[in-house]
């Protein structure tokens, strides 16, 4: 099989000579001296040298001290049977935010919640989680949250709140109250509203959702009677036809359709099948970039598509004109796989548009979806918000006909589309109450505070699908003086139970005793014994006025803009979580910002100048895009595969100086730019302009860093290609025969290689399932008490996550194919990193991993420079206080500050100034589950240690184990399932790399053989540059 | 608070542990119930009772006679609230005499168990207990004090005569110079007049070479000495005595220290650990006085007292009558952070024991840091310890090493040869 091409970006792929001068020097920057004539030509006499020796050395000793300092070991009066220091416990809860679902489990150490994980008895979501999840525990201990209650902003006591409000309850009148809230996934909470609706009549409660899925609810409404979410079941799709819903990165609940999805994607000698995922988007999401065949369009086109694709499979609607050719091609494609799939096939749109959803419903009706990809006799939860409802509070606020308004969870001051209206309408109600957690957008407008528990502080109860319940427990004692939105409120409703109480009845009763309550909280969830029959449902859609409606639709302009959710920072409510700021997002490979996404095509309509060389340039022109009315000034981010006529900007961002250290300042707010249609939401604007401004912004990206200067290291194929020659995708290992039977042995000057006995520790990652989602990147963050560096440092190549997520495009520049590629450090047998380190600081375990003593390296940087797969990180700062000068820490967003520290992983050393860091393979673990064993007497279990990367992967990417345990799953996947598709990067360097890749295919025809566009190239091209 | 301690203690270490071992061997050689009832008695008695003294719990030795009924002592064993319930008149009144502090109830002991304990006892009894211990230890620690105290003089002794071979080496080659000098004069050669050994710059050069040799040992030893704390033995907040408790007592270490038996952390006792004991005993009688390393005199009774003090108990009216505030011990044995170390690894996978790194704690009144705690150390240990190799089943996956068991190859595993000696066993 020919070499494909990778880049990751449009300077590598056109090499021009900025890049090739970066990827000469894995440090970005020269030395921190200063170079200046008179210092290269100056002298150092020898006195003043034997001046600087003495002083230094005197200085050092002084600083140093020789004093030892006492320490204090102080045990606990009482200890709680349950804790043992040093020993963790676990506790399910649930991660229910802004309609979220996940059953967690948190570990504690001595008290205090420490990471995040899926609860692996959810047959929903199971141990996977997202990035987001994973970051909630830093969420936590975030240094921005209201401490106390608060009446116009000053500390008060709850008694006393109590008592205001109270007091101006009852003076309210006949005037209403109204209850603002995100979407609600617990049953209880719903109760314990409906206590205080009951006390009060005129209440009312408005749920309103930040980034809206509206236009799904109406129109399931219309086609099904039901105002409901139905439950997907994207593993019995054949075919998948996504129409912008990014059901891997954003789209409702993505871990649970991330593990279906994964399902259909996995592939082996046994199963030679796979799924086949059509995708039409504007922007390039991270569902988009998995997709097999992906099409670009215009976001006012959306309508037309679905109509198309309802017309092509056999709707009666009259088809539209697409302009596009490959577009409409694409469309009779798709089409013609849903057809052939019928009842093994699903449509998704992302569109908030009531008209579009009716005829995704009706196409979903025509190929059979209902019943069988598609559950309608349960329901999701996920996102209850109707827009016009919103509309209508604001509308009434205005008028002065709310007498009370209650917000929780919500931040409409910031995110909804016209905020100066909802800010001058909250002047108009008498008494506003915020239980944000901290004083956000919103929250700063309202007189009183009474601020809600994290959830990991909190009680509750989620159901999330129907009959799926999952349960919340506080697994920390509350931080502050907060209190549960449910206690409040039942207070004020004269309920004098308390929450914990009232949940505790609640399902003490439901579920008979005490006992089963305790193994609910204990399980965490509480599931169906036997999963239920998928229902379907009968279409009554009114198909003919939906499209009518979409025909009559206004057309789209010269340059359209298109607003979307980034997979770490969604709507933007936990914006203040260094580690979700400091994620590289999975497709533009930027940290800390957003910014304004235009395809290169158009960057070159503004200068002369723009072009191949921008994205090493960190300096970006700042554009000014207009749409609706409103205007934004964002530098621009060249992205291949987004369409040429439109403009992405992610929302999210420009929180207020209130939101925290880490949110405020960052980007600019696009929420302005959402529009409402007089029904639904629009995140799209059919018309925009962009000009060109003089300014220049920096953006801290990625994608240049870590270059492998074109070597080969993805490997992919066809179906198609893979079922006539299996062996293909790996003919070019038949090239290391060459050197004897063994490659391992005989590849080598130096026969003492490696010999493990006992343990040898392998993983394997699996191209097909790594979706690029990045939750592995947080998990890892989060155990391994990596650093946070900060926007600026980001810009210097600093960044220092031990797993990252490659991303190349290939092939056509306009319309890319992408990989994901997880690297981190590949423990190779015969490392190259090993050799050169002068002080044996890096070196080789019995059980081949490739191990870092911190305290032995003096950070020469020898290791990282040797290193092929560029994995080493190196600290260019003190992070996290671990330097014995004080005044070395560099902090980033608070990330030092004592109630923040909290979150670090005590079996974790953090890293001081001057040493070389990487992954350890979650060495904590291995050592942990091999003491289990030990300590019992037996042999370790396959399965037992696991590594964070792959408990928080939703498609089960990433295998782990013992690879001399014949039984384990390491082994059988590399001896016997996956020997076709199984693959060392950079094998033929003899580097014997412990991880190895699994070649990813994708679900298409196979392409006209091309002349492989190698190195050759690469050199005409150098040959070009230079003359 | 650097309180240097008679470096003598870890130097008859050696020869306390081969005691210990010939007793308990002896003690097992003996009888083979006693035996059993003395591990039995150790973890589930000792920490309320004492053969000879009264603690928590009665003294018992004469245990069986007190009992008017074998089969009642058994069942009183098994479960004492039944007994008192049943109102027998003597357990009636031990339970009033004890304050009616139930003893725990221990159903799982079969009655061979039970009679393995009492032929402990009694065995004990007859033995007169602590105090020959005591005076067994008094002298072991007198005649290894002689014997370090004569290495001390030695190594003076031969600094002393090499000083003298020196000088005297210098004369004669003094001596030797003259003496050709005069020959030479007498063979009328002409020599030019001696330099005197001090302005010798052979001499100089010597000299200069030594002192740099001697000081740079001396420097790079003190400077690989930094951070490390070996005897160090800081003032407590509480005169705790280790000998009190551990040894003359015999409480169990894990009884106190769980934590060494399932985590990292051996675990500095929660003080409601100490109350369970020190409810009753408020003062302290025991005839082992205790004095400061600076040889003062310590009251017992006032040091029990500064417990109550911080749990907020009052022993009049037994009560807790404050809020309890934790008790701020100086922490001795310090790692440094970036060391990890598992008291649970060593103490149930490695079968240590905690004398191994800790010392003789049992004769220790105030604790000093035993071990240096270097990395020197911890290395030397893993190469020389033999793992649990066949024990464990763990082990059963280095089948090399089986093999080679099996051949005879090798006789046993050491913690180095299953890779205990590399960086990320303890450095992560």
């Amino acid at each position: 099989m020919e070499q494909k091409k990778y880049w990751k970006g449009l300077e590598e792929l056109h090499n021009t000579k900025e890049h090739q001068e970066i990827v000469n020097n894995e440090f970005r920057e020269d030395l921190p001296f200063e170079e200046s004539e008179s210092l290269l030509n100056a002298t150092t006499p020898r006195r003043d040298f034997l001046k600087y020796l003495g002083f230094t050395t005197a200085a050092a000793t002084i600083a140093a001290s020789c004093e030892t300092p006492v320490k204090k070991a102080i045990p606990y009066v009482n200890k709680p049977e349950e804790i043992t220091p040093g020993v963790p416990n676990y506790y399910a809860s649930t991660y229910a935010v802004d309609g979220e679902v996940l059953p967690v489990v948190v570990k504690t150490r001595e008290g205090r919640p420490i990471k995040v994980d899926g609860n692996d008895l959810s047959s929903v979501t199971g141990s996977a989680s997202t990035a987001r999840v994973q970051g909630s525990v830093l969420s936590l201990y975030d240094s921005a949250r209201l401490r106390f209650p608060t009446i116009n902003g000053a500390e008060t006591t709850w008694a006393e709140l109590d008592k205001q409000v109270a007091a101006a309850l009852a003076g309210l009148g006949s005037a209403p109250i109204v209850l603002l809230t995100s979407t609600i996934v617990s049953p209880s909470t719903k109760k314990v509203i409906a206590g205080f609706q009951a006390k009060y009549p005129g209440f009312r409660h408005v749920t309103y959702d930040a980034v809206s899925y509206s236009g799904m609810l109406l129109a399931n409404e219309a086609s099904y009677g039901k105002r409901a979410l139905p439950v997907y079941h994207f593993e019995n799709a054949k075919t998948v036809v996504s129409l912008g819903a990014d059901f891997l990165g954003t789209w409702l609940n993505p871990v649970e359709y991330s593990k279906q999805y994964g399902t259909n994607r996995k592939i082996d000698a046994k199963k030679p099948e796979m799924s086949k995922h059509f995708h039409f988007e504007s922007m390039m999401s991270v569902t988009g970039a998995n997709a097999d065949e992906r099409y670009t369009h215009k976001p006012s086109e959306t309508g037309a598509i679905a109509l198309a694709l309802l017309s092509a499979v056999g709707g009666a609607v009259s088809k539209p004109a697409i302009a596009d050719k490959r577009l409409a091609d694409g469309i009779e494609k798709a089409a013609k796989a849903l057809r052939d799939s019928q009842g093994k096939a699903l449509v998704v749109s992302g569109s908030n548009d009531v008209n579009v959803q009716i005829i995704v419903n009706a196409i979903n009706n025509q190929i059979g979806a209902n019943g069988n990809t598609i559950d309608w006799a349960s329901t999701v939860s996920y996102r209850q918000g109707i827009d016009s409802d919103m509309a209508q509070l604001v509308n009434d606020l205005n008028a002065g006909s709310v007498g009370a308004l209650f917000v929780y969870g919500v931040n409409p001051a910031y995110d909804y589309y016209d905020a100066a209206k909802f800010i001058s309408g909250v002047k108009q109600a008498k008494l506003t109450v915020t239980f944000n957690d901290r004083k956000d957008e919103t929250s700063e407008l309202f007189k009183y505070a009474a601020p809600a528990h994290h959830y990991l502080e909190s009680w509750g109860d989620v159901e999330g699908r129907t009959g799926y319940f999952s349960f919340i427990q506080p697994t920390i004692a509350p931080l502050f003086k907060t209190r549960a939105f449910e206690s409040t409120l039942l207070a004020w409703s004269g309920n004098a139970t308390s929450w914990e109480d009232f949940l505790k009845n609640e399902w003490i009763t439901k579920l008979g005793s005490q006992e089963a309550w305790d193994k609910a909280l204990q399980d965490g969830i509480i599931e169906p014994a036997q999963a239920p029959a998928l229902g379907g449902a009968s279409f009554a859609g009114d198909v003919a006025a939906a499209a009518a409606k979409i025909n009559s639709a206004k057309k789209g302009g010269k340059l359209e803009l298109v607003l979307y959710e980034k997979v770490a920072i969604g709507n933007g409510k936990e914006a203040n979580n260094p580690w979700l700021q400091e994620m590289p997002d999975p497709i533009t490979r930027a940290t800390w910002d957003n910014y304004a996404v235009i395809s290169n095509t158009l960057a070159k309509t503004f200068h002369t100048e723009l072009g191949d060389d921008y994205e090493i340039n960190n300096d970006r022109t700042v554009l000014k895009i207009k749409a609706n009315g409103k205007e934004l000034s964002l530098p621009l981010l060249i992205l291949p595969g987004i369409h040429p006529e439109v403009v992405a900007i992610a929302v999210g961002y420009g929180r207020n100086n209130n939101a925290g250290k880490a949110a405020a300042g960052v980007g600019k707010n696009a929420y302005p730019f959402v529009s409402y249609n007089g029904q639904t939401f629009d995140y799209f604007a059919p018309e925009a302009t962009v000009e060109k401004t003089s300014e220049v912004a920096q953006i801290g990206v990625t994608q240049t860093h870590n270059s492998y200067e074109g070597r080969p290291i993805v490997k992919e194929t066809t179906l198609e290609e893979f079922l006539k020659n299996p062996k293909e995708v790996n003919e070019d290992r038949k090239e290391l025969e060459k050197y004897g039977k063994d490659f391992r042995t005989d590849g080598t000057l130096y026969p003492d290689i490696h010999h493990y006995q006992g343990i040898k520790w392998g993983m394997s990652i699996d191209l097909n399932t790594c979706f690029g989602c990045g939750a592995c990147t947080i998990a890892c963050q989060a155990e391994n008490n990596v650093s946070v560096v900060g926007k600026e440092q980001v810009i210097k190549a600093h960044e220092m996550h031990w797993l990252r997520i490659d991303r190349y495009f290939s092939g056509d520049e306009n319309n890319p194919e992408v990989v994901f590629q997880p690297m981190l450090c590949q423990h190779c047998d015969n490392a190259p990193c090993e050799n050169v380190c002068p002080v044996a600081a890096t070196n080789h375990s019995s059980e081949g991993i490739n191990q870092m003593a911190y305290n032995r390296c003096i950070g020469t940087r020898y290791c990282a420079n040797n290193c092929p797969y560029k994995v080493r990180r190196f600290n260019w700062r003190d992070w996290n206080g671990a330097d014995s000068f004080e005044n070395n820490l560099y902090d980033v967003a608070g990330m030092n500050d004592s109630l923040t520290r909290m979150v670090l992983n005590p079996d974790v050393v953090v890293r001081s100034r001057g040493v070389m860091e990487k992954c350890s393979f979650c060495v904590q673990r291995l050592q942990d589950a091999k003491l289990t064993a030990k300590k019992a007497g037996r042999p370790m279990k396959d399965g037992e240690a696991k590594t964070a990367c792959q408990v928080a992967c939703a498609a089960d990417a990433i295998v782990f184990g013992n690879i001399n345990d014949k039984e384990s799953r390491i082994a059988k996947l590399r001896n016997e399932e996956q020997t076709d598709r199984l693959y060392y990067v950079l094998e033929e360097t003899h580097t014997l790399p412990s991880v190895n890749y699994l070649a990813k295919i994708r679900n298409k025809a196979a392409e006209p053989k091309a002349k492989a566009h190698g190195e050759e190239a690469h050199h005409e091209e150098a040959a070009k540059h230079e003359a | 608070m650097y309180r240097r301690v008679s470096i003598l203690m870890r130097k008859h270490f050696v020869s306390v542990l081969v005691l210990c071992v010939a007793m308990i061997a002896s003690m097992s050689v003996q009888a083979a119930d006693p035996g059993k009832g003395k591990a039995l008695f150790q973890q589930n008695c000792a920490s309320c009772h004492n053969v000879h003294k009264k603690v928590t719990g009665p003294a018992l030795k004469g245990v069986e006679e007190r009992w008017s009924d074998k089969k009642l002592l058994h069942q009183w064993i098994h479960n004492s609230g039944s007994v008192i319930a049943s109102g027998d008149p003597y357990a009636v009144n031990l339970f009033n005499e004890y304050s009616k502090q139930a003893m725990p109830a221990f159903p799982s002991f079969s009655d061979e168990d039970i009679d393995n304990i009492l032929a402990y006892i009694a065995d004990e009894a007859t033995k007169g207990g602590a105090t020959t211990t005591t005076d067994a230890g008094g002298q072991t620690g007198a005649g290894t004090t002689g014997a370090g105290e004569e290495g001390g003089n030695n190594s003076l002794l031969f600094g002393i005569i090499t000083l003298i071979l020196a000088v005297v080496a210098l004369i004669l080659m003094q001596i030797n110079s003259s003496l050709n000098k005069l020959a030479a004069d007498k063979d009328g050669v002409a020599t030019p007049e001696p330099v005197p050994f001090y302005k010798n710059k052979a001499y100089i050069a010597l000299v200069i070479l030594l002192l740099f040799i001697v000081g740079g040992y001396y420097t790079i030893n003190g400077a690989i000495g930094l951070g490390r704390q070996k005897d160090y033995m800081p003032e407590q907040p509480i005169f705790y005595s280790h000998k009190v408790h551990a040894g003359i007592n015999q409480i169990n270490c894990l009884y106190c220290h769980a934590g060494a038996e399932k985590s990292k952390h051996a675990m500095i006792p929660s003080e409601n650990i100490c109350m369970n004991c020190h409810k009753t005993i408020s003062e302290y009688s025991g005839k082992y006085e205790l004095f400061t390393a600076e040889g003062k005199k310590v009251n017992g009774t006032a040091e029990i007292q500064k417990l109550y003090d911080a749990v907020g108990w009052d022993k009049n009216s037994q009560k807790y009558t404050k809020p309890g505030k934790p008790i701020e011990w100086t922490k001795i044995h310090n790692l440094p952070d970036h060391v990890y170390f598992n008291h649970s690894q060593h103490v149930v996978a490695g079968k240590q024991q905690c004398q191994t790194c800790h010392g003789a704690i049992t004769k220790m009144d105030e604790v000093h840091q035993f071990a240096e705690l270097s990395m020197g150390w911890c290395v030397n240990c893993h190469r020389t310890t033999k793992v649990q190799f066949a024990d464990n089943k763990y082990y059963s996956i280095f089948e090399e090493f089986h093999k080679q068991v099996k051949e005879g190859k090798i006789d046993s595993v050491t913690v180095e040869m299953v890779g205990g000696t590399e960086c990320q066993k303890c450095h992560y």
